[in-house]
């Protein structure tokens, strides 16, 4: 079986999605790790640290390609998939079946994922772009990364619009953590309770100290 | 439990054939016995249409006895009705009240498209079994089954994953009509076994193949399958489809 075949496949398909989907989880851990200096409460002398190591050295800003390389494909194979699912059933049910056997939110990876990503568009222009293009997407003079977050939260409905994303990426995790361990075949009870609570653990925490971020800075618990 | 009779509203979906649109019936039914199974309810419907001179409610039965995998109605939004690990033959009145209204659909999915009324095509299934659900025996004498050590655990697994009778109820239950708990139990039972050894690879290439090309879309792990499996067959056994067919496709040397 050729490479391609086998990733074009129905189960090769999801076995990208789950693949992508690890490598992005894994981002989260780096990116909320750093973004918790914040709350160093110092001004953002440790933040702006962190953040100045990875938009001014050369490896993590290589590695970032690899980042949205990584968002795209998980993106666009998610929506391809979506859609190519949902023609398999031209002809629907008069009754559905709605919770009778699954919860909301693995049925509703598609729509998660497009909050998600409607999210992911604003806040790459409230920071990444902005701070790339003063750049000149070099490696030239960063903005203030810290006084920007803390411009940026002062706006209500910015800051409901992260809590929102932060919401959605929480449902999105609870089902795609331990899905992406099915696929790429975990098959024995054991590993799958471990991950089941690794993957609730993680969808509650990460989000959280997210959405606290915003929040933080609207609240004025940092300054 | 005593035993009481029940007048009920019966929502059918009537569609002449696969060509046909197809619509909802409205039909009472009256004087049913809770002590009745669901077809058996049918039967008396079928009985009055027939007297009436109409055509009869074509459904999918033979066994009823739960175990052949034929009798396949969407009852009420759930495949096979309210009650857990059963089919529809095996679905009793007592499971509904004087005065319900009862709603009966085909199973839905372009791969299973409707012959006529609550029958649909499955012969996507044999198709797929065709591809690799089978092992090769060599001819001469038989083997001695005890000369073939089979782990405990491994035998209970692979016998758990063979009871699937192949309703086709997982694809009915899928968001996504995805057959991968049949087509995973399928594998599996052959899998776990060392007759299934040879084939091994082959047959999870294969069975996939013929799966997607059949029309059936793919897996979210909803676990929507395994709830209304009547054999109660684990979704656990996708997994392992996943693994076996991604280690086979990488071993291949094509």
């Amino acid at each position: 079986m050729k490479w391609s075949e086998m990733f074009t496949s129905s189960i090769g398909k999801k076995w990208v999605m789950a693949l992508t989907g690890i490598f992005l989880i894994l981002f989260l851990i780096i990116h909320v790790s750093l973004n918790a200096c914040i709350w160093a409460n110092d001004g953002g002398a440790m933040f702006n640290q962190g953040a100045h190591f990875m938009g001014s050295t050369v490896v993590p800003r290589i590695l970032e390609i690899g980042l949205f390389l990584g968002f795209f494909i998980h993106i666009i194979q998610g929506l391809v998939l979506e859609f190519q699912n949902r023609s398999k059933r031209k002809k629907g049910y008069a009754v559905a079946m709605g919770n009778k056997g699954s919860k909301w939110y693995s049925r509703s990876m598609g729509l998660l994922g497009t909050l998600i990503l409607f999210f992911l568009v604003i806040h790459i222009s409230h920071f990444w772009f902005p701070n790339r293009s003063h750049q000149g997407f070099l490696l030239g003079e960063e903005i203030n990364l810290y006084e920007r977050m803390k411009e940026v939260f002062q706006t209500e409905w910015v800051v409901i619009v992260y809590v929102l994303g932060c919401i959605s990426l929480a449902w999105h995790l609870v089902h795609g953590f331990e899905s992406a361990f099915r696929t790429l075949g975990v098959s024995n009870k054991k590993y799958l309770a471990m991950f089941k609570a690794l993957g609730i653990g993680f969808s509650v925490i990460v989000p959280l100290a997210f959405a606290l971020m915003p929040v933080s800075f609207y609240l004025g618990w940092i300054k | 439990m005593e035993q009481y009779m029940m007048n009920l509203t019966l929502k059918v979906w009537r569609q002449k054939n696969s060509a046909d649109r197809g619509g909802f019936e409205t039909y009472p039914v009256k004087n049913i016995s809770s002590e009745m199974s669901f077809l058996e309810m049918i039967d008396v419907l079928n009985e009055e249409l027939i007297i009436q001179g109409k055509d009869p409610i074509a459904f999918d039965h033979d066994c009823r006895e739960g175990i052949c995998g034929m009798c396949s109605m969407y009852i009420n939004g759930r495949p096979h009705g309210p009650w857990q690990a059963n089919t529809v033959c095996q679905l009793h009145m007592r499971a509904y009240q004087n005065g319900d209204t009862i709603v009966v659909e085909p199973w839905r999915a372009n791969a299973f498209p409707v012959i006529k009324d609550l029958v649909v095509d499955r012969s996507a299934f044999d198709r797929i079994i065709q591809a690799g659900g089978y092992i090769s025996v060599n001819t001469g004498n038989a083997v001695d089954a005890n000369a073939v050590p089979v782990e405990k655990d491994k035998a209970d697994a692979a016998f758990a994953a063979a009871s699937c009778i192949g309703c086709g109820a997982c694809v009915a239950a899928c968001k996504n009509s995805s057959a991968l708990l049949f087509v995973s139990a399928k594998v599996s039972h052959l899998a776990l076994l060392p007759q299934g050894g040879p084939e091994r690879k082959t047959r999870a290439l294969n069975m996939v193949a013929q799966m997607d090309k059949e029309g059936f879309g793919s897996c979210t792990n909803t676990g929507a399958c395994e709830a209304v499996c009547p054999k109660e067959i684990s979704i656990e056994n996708i997994a392992r489809l996943n693994r076996e067919y991604m280690m086979a496709g990488a071993a291949s040397a094509k």
